[in-house]
């Protein structure tokens, strides 16, 4: 393998995290991961999606007006998603009520688009391959880590299996109601995000403006130029 | 249901951004200062107002299992075309959208053109589309829930503005700062979005 | 992907600058063709699939409410002891105007062929409008009817909650119930899926002994021993709205404007479910 494909598939792991750091394709990992096994079909269905996006896009990439591109990729990411949301359907029924309409907000997913658009149009098929199934995996890492949490905290268990045995089943632990609402995830990002930060210092943003000894002198005289 | 319960439910109870969490991506990204932020918020607001009715025109007349109907074929049912045929019109609308302002309003233009292109793929577009054929509404309806869920994602983003711009002024931890520290807030007003479950006119 | 191939046979088309119209053309006509026919492709052999699946839960979704599993035998074997009616909301007898297997009620509340809109006052569960034929499973066992299964509806917190309720064959006392649609919230409505929850429902009264139906939920818990429990169900911790949701929909589907007349013909001994379909006029609905 070479480096250039290496950096493809394992940067965007942690490193260059899409949700962590670019800030790409959270909407669905908010709803989908109440339950472990919801949220790990949900990874399965963007990593395929995002890599076939990106080798399909990656070898008509030299054929493609400029003025039609963008209709052109989100045709064939939106045919992808629909060949995926009728796998499902038929054969993971279950799972794909759950998913319902998240399934089809593939297509909107940024990670798709914005990988097609920044590295599939640019970069060889092989490559571009194993970019859509690095981002998928970055993307699954966010998601099983918040699935997790999510799940085990909120219901007890993890991937159905009962761990921590509730109250109400007879057991020591009260389920956290709050992880099962969808606001927790964002917390648990969050905190995700903080702790990717603490590893890689280099990513942490550059506060807009310095605010120079708030602490020893008075904290409200001293911004300005907000707008 | 009476339309102005389907309004006031639209903007507050399942507000797009904050009760289902769509088009998160240009929330986070387009909300450091007010002024953008109500700039996207307006643009979304008239995509929505126009998308959702026309892909509710389209599913009931085209996809619809049986709505083929009048050209003969009762037993066509093309609803799994609706991911790509809902996607087309947003993405050919904002295209058009983005033509006529060009040409017919600069000065709105100018004001809304660099977040056009971004809405295409914004999950609050599609997302409200899928939710109006899962409902099933009807046209008018659908018009009505278009436009308010359009009003509730323009006032979450430009709320969260709001706060974001006080936020600058606050000595955040390293690590949290921008990004994560967003990302809390967004979690805790999601939390205070709750607050409107279950109130019904 | 299959675009190489195309890539080869038309050479002289692919050389044609990008900004060329004709390739511009070309290309959007292309990958539409290609796209179409794996769409339609995917769409139309999985098809039979996804339809057999959708069955598949629903008779499973009835079988759990009817307490029938049997791990050795398929679903669909296990639901050969169940016997799909037609029941005529209005009359409360059995009819065969409509396919039994087929038919959906779900579905035909919003066919204008069976659409029967209600008003305000009657609509108690807010399901808006239901189907003048409805869906009634009955459970054999040998040649008499064990359980009545009936599919229940309503409006919870955040969207309409779809079910079943199995009642004994008596025609008032709950069998059991299950939910397996809704969108409650996670933790405290939904509750509504919890089997112990469920459970509690077995052996309570639908109907008081004139025949309304009286079943709610209650908040803070039941005294089993005291006169009237046996109509109230322990409503669900902190999801207040949820209960009465539910509440409203046993209400509404037990009542005139739904299953009620049927359910008073069992309760009479009027309807059997072995007997067909006859011609008795005794018509008890339209009390409102």
């Amino acid at each position: 393998m070479s480096s250039e494909a290496k950096k493809a598939l394992f940067e965007p792991l942690v490193a260059n995290n899409p949700i962590a750091l670019q800030i790409l394709g959270i909407c669905s990992a908010l709803a989908v991961t109440t339950q472990l096994s919801v949220a790990l079909i949900m990874c399965l269905a963007l990593t395929s999606v995002t890599a076939f996006s990106n080798l399909s896009i990656s070898l008509v990439r030299n054929h493609v007006p400029s003025s039609i591109r963008i209709i052109v990729q989100m045709t064939i990411i939106a045919s992808l998603v629909i060949v995926v949301d009728q796998i499902l359907k038929a054969y993971a029924y279950e799972v794909s009520k759950q998913l319902a309409v998240f399934v089809g907000l593939i297509i909107t997913n940024c990670i798709v688009m914005g990988r097609a658009e920044a590295y599939a149009m640019k970069n060889g098929p092989w490559n571009s391959f194993l970019d859509g199934i690095g981002n998928g995996l970055g993307y699954s890492v966010i998601l099983i880590v918040v699935g997790t949490v999510r799940e085990l905290f909120g219901s007890g268990s993890l991937l159905g299996y009962q761990i921590l045995t509730p109250v109400s089943e007879g057991g020591w632990y009260v389920p956290n109601g709050l992880m099962l609402l969808a606001p927790s995830a964002f917390i648990i990002i969050g905190l995700t995000i903080w702790a990717i930060r603490s590893f890689y210092p280099e990513q942490v943003e550059k506060p807009d403006f310095e605010m120079q000894n708030a602490h020893n002198t008075s904290a409200h005289g001293s911004t300005g130029g907000a707008h | 249901m009476d339309l102005l319960s389907l309004a006031v439910k639209s903007i507050f109870i399942e507000n797009l951004a904050l009760s289902f969490f769509f088009g998160m991506c240009t929330f986070l990204a387009v909300s450091k200062k007010i002024e953008t932020a109500f700039g996207l918020g307006c643009a979304v607001f008239v995509v929505l107002a126009i998308t959702v009715p026309i892909n509710n025109l389209i599913y009931q007349n085209l996809l619809q299992e049986g709505a083929l109907a009048w050209a003969g074929l009762p037993d066509v049912d093309l609803s799994f075309l609706g991911l790509i045929s809902y996607i087309g019109v947003i993405a050919a609308l904002v295209q058009i959208l983005e033509m006529f302002l060009d040409r017919f309003v600069p000065a709105l233009y100018s004001a809304l053109g660099i977040f056009l292109p971004l809405i295409t793929v914004n999950c609050a577009i599609l997302g409200a589309s899928l939710f109006m054929v899962e409902r099933d509404y009807t046209f008018t309806e659908s018009v009505v829930y278009g436009a308010g869920s359009g009003v509730g994602w323009a006032l979450a983003i430009c709320a969260l503005a709001g706060i974001r711009e006080k936020l600058k002024y606050s000595d955040v931890p390293d690590g949290l700062e921008g990004l994560g520290i967003t990302f809390i807030t967004v979690g805790l007003m999601a939390l205070g979005f709750l607050a409107f479950s279950g109130i019904q006119l | 992907m299959k675009t190489n191939f195309s890539f080869r046979r038309q050479r002289g088309f692919f050389s044609l600058p990008n900004d060329n119209i004709v390739k511009t053309i070309g290309v959007a006509t292309l990958l539409c063709l290609l796209c179409s026919v794996i769409v339609s492709g995917a769409a139309t052999l999985l098809k039979p699939k996804q339809v057999a699946n959708k069955l598949l839960d629903k008779k499973s979704n009835i079988l759990s409410v009817a307490g029938i599993s049997d791990d050795t035998k398929s679903i669909d074997e296990l639901f050969t002891q169940i016997e799909a009616r037609i029941v005529d909301m209005k009359t409360g007898e059995f009819t065969d105007a409509v396919d039994a297997t087929n038919f959906d009620q779900r579905k035909a509340a919003n066919d204008a062929q069976y659409r029967v809109p209600l008003s305000k006052q009657q609509d108690l569960a807010s399901v808006g409008a239901i189907s003048k034929y409805g869906n009634v499973y009955l459970v054999r066992d040998g040649a008499d009817v064990s359980k009545i299964i009936l599919p229940i509806s309503g409006y919870g917190l955040w969207s309409t909650m779809y079910g079943f309720l199995a009642l004994e064959n008596d025609g008032r006392t709950v069998s059991s119930i299950t939910f397996y649609e809704h969108g409650e919230t996670p933790g405290l409505g939904a509750e509504i899926e919890n089997k112990k929850w469920q459970a509690s429902w077995n052996g309570k009264q639908i109907t008081d002994d004139s025949g309304v139906p009286v079943l709610r939920l209650v908040k803070g818990g039941i005294d089993l021993s005291a006169a009237g429990s046996e109509y109230k169900v322990d409503g669900l911790a902190g999801a207040t709205l949820t209960s009465n949701g539910v509440s409203n929909l046993i209400q509404f589907w037990m009542g005139d404007d739904a299953f009620g007349p049927y359910l008073e013909r069992v309760r009479s001994g009027k309807t059997q479910a072995n007997i067909q379909v006859k011609t008795s006029t005794s018509n008890n609905g339209e009390k409102s």
